[in-house]
């Protein structure tokens, strides 16, 4: 497989959220804005990459029995450092996503790869995949909140567009279910029947 | 190189390197990012004050007072001074009441105990509905602004009190109400005004 192919699949053939549907908690709890997709997604693909490079480093000196528990420490290890510089250097994308952040720790897509792939692999086979899988998910999340955004706030990205009709204080009147839980289901489902269609032609 | 075998040694081993040297990199990391994180917290206390009380020019973080409510909850008191004299007190007050639970707000009163202005800290209530209590997203907290809770009733209008409610957030309007009383009662029991 060239390199190339490993990269792109996770974008659409193999694309963790969409193909996959591994990491969902992530995906329908952050989702309510693309800015708040976007973060997520970065720091789960920085995540994704170190934990991918540093698990294909170590793989041949891991006995089996106790791959697991190592991997998830080297994971773990990763999230809490982007936690603590999140917390430090960009506090308000922290305010919005610090709740969400430990979860990266159970999001499947880390482990995932880390079993499926880069304990298989070569050292830059997995960062490649890592860094492919991760822009993927940042993908497909920051498209998830983008089109819950629009729908249910009339903005992208904070930038009102200005469609909605406005009530008697100013505030537009906009589809709000859009925002809250199932929002999130609807728009996903329709995502995925979306990308099964492109991946079928 | 070849795979390890899962002996016990060698899986002891494994492990308690792995999880020392995570614990190493974690140390040290923590090292490097705790000032940012105080430096940052800090800056997001004193800007939230600094929302709700005039112009000050003591260093607020210090000049605080704890009141424990029970085991979990507190109400904290910051004096804002300008040159030694008070200009304001600043409560961080909390609610249980919110339509998803708990939530924190900031009040700020004037020495003669009228309220100089509110902010919400944190919150999770329903996003379009009772997050307009956030002065950002619409006008219902600016009514609280100026109004002394002696001749003011803390309670929203269908509770026979004073305070115009958000449409269809009703509860979410009366947790608010139920905090800026809590912050208000708390600062008139401490003597929060005439402290020296």
């Amino acid at each position: 497989m060239s390199q190339w192919k490993n990269f792109s699949k996770g974008f659409i053939k193999e694309n963790p959220v969409l193909i996959l549907l591994l990491g969902l908690c992530p995906t329908l709890g952050v989702t309510t804005s693309a800015e708040n997709g976007l973060g997520m997604g970065l720091a789960t693909t920085f995540v994704l990459v170190m934990s991918n490079l540093v698990i294909s480093l170590v793989k041949n000196l891991i006995p089996d029995k106790v791959r697991i528990p190592s991997f998830i420490v080297i994971i773990a290890s990763f999230v809490t450092i982007v936690q603590l510089v999140m917390e430090g250097y960009f506090s308000a994308l922290y305010e919005s996503l610090g709740l969400f952040i430990p979860l990266i720790v159970v999001n499947c897509i880390v482990l995932g790869r880390a079993e499926a792939f880069a304990s298989k692999n070569s050292v830059f086979s997995s960062l490649i995949d890592g860094l492919g899988m991760g822009l993927g998910f940042a993908f497909a999340l920051t498209v998830l909140g983008g089109i819950r955004e629009i729908l249910g706030s009339g903005a992208i990205f904070g930038f009102n567009l200005g469609f909605y009709p406005l009530d008697k204080d100013g505030n537009p009147i906009t589809i709000l279910v859009f925002v809250l839980a199932p929002g999130a289901f609807i728009v996903l489902g329709y995502l995925i029947a979306i990308t099964k269609k492109i991946n079928k032609s | 190189m070849a795979k390890k075998e899962s002996s016990f040694l060698n899986m002891v081993l494994t492990l308690f390197l792995v999880t020392g040297i995570a614990g190493l990199a974690l140390g040290y990391v923590y090292n490097i990012t705790k000032k940012p994180i105080a430096l940052s917290k800090k800056v997001k206390l004193e800007k939230a004050i600094k929302a709700v009380v005039p112009e000050f020019n003591n260093e607020i973080s210090k000049d605080k007072q704890t009141i424990n409510i029970n085991d979990k909850d507190s109400v904290v008191l910051y004096f804002a001074k300008k040159d030694d004299e008070i200009v304001g007190t600043a409560v961080e007050t909390y609610t249980n009441k919110g339509f998803s639970g708990k939530f924190r707000i900031m009040v700020g009163f004037l020495p003669d105990e009228s309220i100089y202005n509110t902010s919400v800290l944190e919150h999770k209530e329903t996003p379009g509905l009772g997050d307009k209590m956030d002065a950002k997203k619409s006008d219902f907290s600016k009514q609280f602004i100026n109004k002394n809770p002696q001749n003011f009733k803390l309670l929203v209008k269908k509770d026979k009190g004073d305070v115009d409610a958000i449409t269809a957030a009703t509860i979410s309007s009366r947790a608010f109400c139920d905090a800026v009383q809590r912050a208000y009662d708390n600062y008139k029991n401490n003597n929060g005004g005439n402290k020296k």
